[in-house]
């Protein structure tokens, strides 16, 4: 075997630290992350998880970017290697030229061993037996044990650690003491029998700036605790239980009087998501603003009440963290996999907007939104996060507020209104944008009541099966639609610096992978404008972009291009014009992929075609 | 037939409440029910008992799911508002309705089908939660809407208007709604409106899950000989364990009763109610015999009706989340949002 140089590289290289769930490690793994935050250097941290709670494996990977690539990159530069059940997939996946961590303190045979690699060998649970005897302090030190032997290795700085540890533990001094202890316990053995530093190396910086450190899941509960959600109702399914359980935790912090410790919000954990979705359309019915979070089986089951939403015009914000599907498929895995099971969810024609944010920034901003968005377009509004984005920590802006901003309740007739003489007609369109005023229940003692109907009804909520009635509001349903594509986050375009006649549209999670391929691209010569899609209904300059290039690459984590179905469908656009880009299998998208694909596409394009050659 | 507008003049002697109401205002639009159905007379107590309560029509919230009963909120208080939700999810919107507003009254409307089939879940779940309404199922044992199927409150061998034979067991929600924690649990009967009327009104005022169960025959395709939902039948089967004679909020109990055949219930609110005994044995208070008892006769055929069970201590959701008093749909941005200096904390602890 060729001898093989190993990778050297500051502040950009990928550790993947493979454990057995439920052994602890994930705390020690985001407390290494967050240390070299701490030096200055961007992370993106992501959780490759299985669908249990003890004993399966579980990978924790961290790609140190100086340059702020925050996308999956693929690849692994240093394996730490925990869990000998994944053991041979683990170190076949690590690059040439990179390092594997393991514990050395049974022997591996020789076999077990790549040439082209450095191995690393700390007797973890040798140190740890002969420091502790409690069994679970076995397993909870030795993962401190080994961010200290790599604090050593990637020549970090141990008093960043040291300070992140204080704060965790503030308050609890043993607990801080021995996590210290066991720290440099690890540090300690790694300087004294190793050589340290290793080519991989963390160097302070000053790329992180103001930066938060969040994830999806938590930032939208944060946006709805913002936007004025007093209801939310839920039922548990894996990627999105974290969004509800955040909301429950900032509400307690965030929204109790002072004075009486009472609560200004109501959780229900339903039997259901059928339940959850019934109790957010009743309280939005009333006047409250009101959310449930759930993932795309879920979206399955609230399919009829999404319709009667959308026919009856009540708000209902729907915060869908995506997981591959099915059901029982792979509800750890992160897909884009929902556009189309929501923008026409239910029965009948419906149509409904959808938000897609790009970080937890975003997430936070348009769970805000959603509610001004649901209550002034009376309709149920999604928020399509996915699980790259909601369960993973991602470095981004910090979260602003504007202390002066109020919430867009929407067209509601008071009370005085009423008894002004207006004109109410729950489903008359009177300012021509298709969307009519509503009245909450219990307002006036003898008008604006009104019977809510998922049949039909004429504009003042009359009872009609008539033809023309049916007609009118379908079509005035259709104006509202039109009115919501102004309102809605619009795309951000980004033009290449030379002009060219490609194009490339991405939404979502896709971001920051989509960004740090088009360097990758340049490299190789090809320039792009982009555009990212933040919501549908797509506004007029979606269908402009793709008409001002020859052809535009669609950019997707789903198998059938979901995305592209929609603005096909909905722009009356050539099919042959947007090119998709496709990837599926439940990890996120990569760089790599999308450099490679758009790449090799282009390449493509450059080959002479053989009757020129021939004349 | 809704289409038909209904005349608004009325007698000008018509009675008034205390707050200066007629029975008329408390109507809604004509019904559109078969000729006879026992709907009907539900739908005229709901506006009996909100007329002799003073209820302000407005402050109520009429829901539904789906079905014949599921229309009848059209035709009482035409100046509250209602919905006719989803087929079998009423108890979802309306618990989402009263988180929102903790001041309205929320009236449930649904029926055997809607609560004992596709919303069976729903039903039991809301009840659990003690999510403060009254929630009445119109119960007829059959889907009339699609024309005479069973339902699942249809009873074991009974028949059809074709004269096929039911084999299934029946759901008596009267007795899931006693095992799931309802705070106050009666049965009545559409015919007789004397018993239903001050029941309809007493789980108004009741503070938690109030559930009746009105059996409620349909004449279309559940009147005939050989159905337990027939009015021959119910008539020669109900067995009634009380009647609720009285219900006053602040004012003593003053008619007089032979001693030991009245139990007077006092509610958590003031509210006291004078049941008058039929059974003497029978004991509104206990839960658990009210389950025996209820079993014990349904096995003889008997259908046990009144007010079979009330919690006077009873709470609701609204207790058990420990919302402010404000309804929650009347608090503002200043109220709800925590501003930029709380979040720029958070942001502080992100980094």
């Amino acid at each position: 075997m060729p001898v093989q140089k190993p990778i050297s590289s500051v502040n950009d290289f990928v550790v993947r630290f493979a454990n057995v769930n439920g052994s602890g490690s994930a705390s020690a793994n985001e407390l290494f992350a967050r240390s070299i935050l701490r030096h200055g250097v961007p992370v993106s941290p992501r959780n490759i998880f299985p669908s249990n709670i003890q004993g399966l494996p579980t990978w924790y990977e961290v790609r140190v970017t100086e340059d702020g690539h925050l996308g999956a990159r693929g690849g692994v530069d240093m394996m730490v290697a925990m869990n000998p059940q994944t053991w041979d997939k683990d170190f076949a996946s690590i690059e040439p030229g990179g390092y594997l961590f393991y514990d050395s303190t049974k022997p591996m045979p020789s076999s077990k061993f790549r040439g082209d690699i450095t191995v690393i060998g700390v007797p973890l649970t040798a140190i740890t037996n002969s420091t502790y005897t409690d069994p679970r302090q076995r397993q909870l030190f030795k993962n401190i044990i080994y961010l200290g032997a790599l604090c050593a290795l990637f020549d970090m700085d141990p008093k960043l650690i040291e300070q992140l540890i204080g704060e965790q533990y503030k308050g609890k001094e043993r607990l801080l003491s021995s996590n210290v202890h066991a720290l440099h316990l690890g540090r300690d053995w790694a300087l004294q029998n190793l050589k340290c530093p290793i080519g991989l190396r963390v160097k302070k910086a000053d790329k992180v700036g103001d930066r938060i450190f969040i994830e999806g899941n938590n930032a939208a509960a944060l946006g709805a605790v913002y936007g004025g959600a007093t209801v939310c109702a839920w039922y548990p399914i894996t990627p999105s239980s974290s969004l509800a359980d955040a909301f429950a935790s900032h509400c307690k912090k965030l929204r109790h009087d002072p004075e009486t410790g009472k609560a200004k919000y109501a959780i229900v954990q339903g039997e259901d998501e059928l339940a959850s979705i019934g109790i957010v359309i009743g309280a939005s019915w009333n006047g409250a603003r009101a959310f449930t979070a759930t993932s795309g089986p879920g979206i399955s089951l609230m399919q009829e009440f999404i319709g009667l939403s959308y026919f009856a015009e009540i708000p209902a914000v729907i915060m869908n963290v995506q997981r591959a599907g099915p059901s029982t498929g792979m509800p750890t895995r992160t897909q884009q996999c929902d556009i189309i099971a929501c923008a026409y969810a239910s029965h009948g024609d419906t149509k409904h907007i959808l938000l897609f944010p790009e970080d937890p920034a975003e997430a936070f901003e348009f769970a805000a939104q959603a509610f001004d968005l649901a209550e002034r377009l009376q309709t149920t509004i999604f928020v399509m996060l996915d699980l790259d984005i909601g369960m993973n920590h991602r470095l981004c802006r910090p979260l602003k507020w504007d202390d002066a901003r109020q919430y867009d309740r929407g067209k509601v007739m008071t009370a005085e209104m009423l008894d002004d003489g207006r004109d109410f007609g729950r489903y008359l369109d009177v300012d021509g944008d298709g969307i009519p005023y509503r009245s909450y229940p219990g307002t006036h003692p003898t008008k604006g009541s009104f019977f809510t109907r998922g049949t039909s009804r004429d504009r003042y909520a009359v009872y009609s099966e008539e033809g023309a009635v049916y007609a009118d509001n379908m079509q005035r349903l259709v104006r509202k639609f039109e009115t919501a594509q102004d309102m809605v986050p619009r795309p951000l375009q980004a033009n290449a610096a030379k002009p060219t006649k490609y194009g490339v549209i991405y939404f979502g999670s896709t971001a920051p992978a989509m960004d740090e391929a088009i360097g990758l691209l340049e490299a190789r010569g090809y320039e792009l404008d982009r555009l990212r899609i933040r919501a549908f209904p797509f506004h007029s300059s979606v269908a402009s972009f793709i008409a001002d290039h020859d052809f535009v690459y669609v950019i997707e984590q789903n198998r059938d291009a979901q995305l592209r179905s929609l603005i096909v469908n909905e722009n009356g656009i050539d099919p042959v014009r947007l090119v998709p880009i496709l990837h599926y299998d439940g990890t996120p998208i990569t760089a790599r992929f999308i450099a490679g694909a758009i790449g090799d596409h282009q390449d493509q394009l450059k080959v002479t075609p053989l009757r020129k050659v021939v004349s | 037939m809704t289409y038909i507008a209904k005349p608004k003049f009325h007698h000008p002697g018509l009675p008034k409440n205390d707050l200066g109401f007629t029975r008329r205002d408390y109507e809604g639009k004509i019904s559109t029910l078969c000729a006879g159905c026992g709907h009907d007379s539900i739908t005229a107590s709901i506006i009996e008992a909100c007329f002799e309560l003073s209820i302000a029509p407005h402050r109520v919230a009429k829901i539904s799911g789906i079905g014949c009963s599921s229309k009848t909120p059209d035709y009482f208080l035409g100046n509250s508002h209602g919905f006719n939700s989803v087929h079998g999810r009423m108890p979802s919107v309306l618990t989402g309705a009263n988180l929102a507003n903790r001041d309205l009254i929320y009236l449930g409307v649904s029926g055997d089908g809607d609560s004992a089939s596709i919303g069976f879940g729903q039903f039991a779940h809301s009840i659990r939660r003690g999510v403060n309404m009254t929630y009445v199922v119109e119960n007829n044992g059959v889907y009339g809407l699609t024309k005479g199927q069973f339902s699942a409150t249809a009873d074991r061998g009974s028949k059809n208007k074709r004269g096929l034979m039911n084999t299934d067991n029946a759901i008596d929600l009267v007795a899931m709604a006693l095992q799931l924690g309802a705070s106050f649990v009666a049965r009545s009967f559409s015919g007789d409106k004397t018993q239903l009327v001050p029941l309809i009104a007493a789980a108004i005022q009741h503070k938690g899950a109030a559930f009746i169960d009105v059996i409620s025959p349909c004449v279309a395709f559940n009147n005939h000989a050989g159905s337990t939902k027939s009015f021959d039948y119910v008539r020669e089967h109900n067995d009634a364990v009380n009647r609720l004679d009285v219900i006053t909020v602040r004012d003593p109990i003053t008619v007089d009763y032979a001693p030991g055949t009245v139990q007077v219930v006092e509610q958590h609110d003031g509210t006291r109610l004078a049941l008058r005994k039929i059974d003497a044995d029978y004991d509104a208070h206990d839960r658990v015999a009210a389950m025996t008892f209820l079993q014990r006769h349904a096995a003889k055929g008997q259908i046990v009706t009144g007010l079979l069970y009330v919690d006077p201590e009873s709470e609701d959701l609204h207790a058990h989340l420990d919302t402010v008093d404000a309804p929650l749909n009347r608090l503002d941005e200043k109220a709800l949002c925590p501003g930029s200096a709380a979040l720029d904390k958070i942001n502080a602890s992100l980094r």
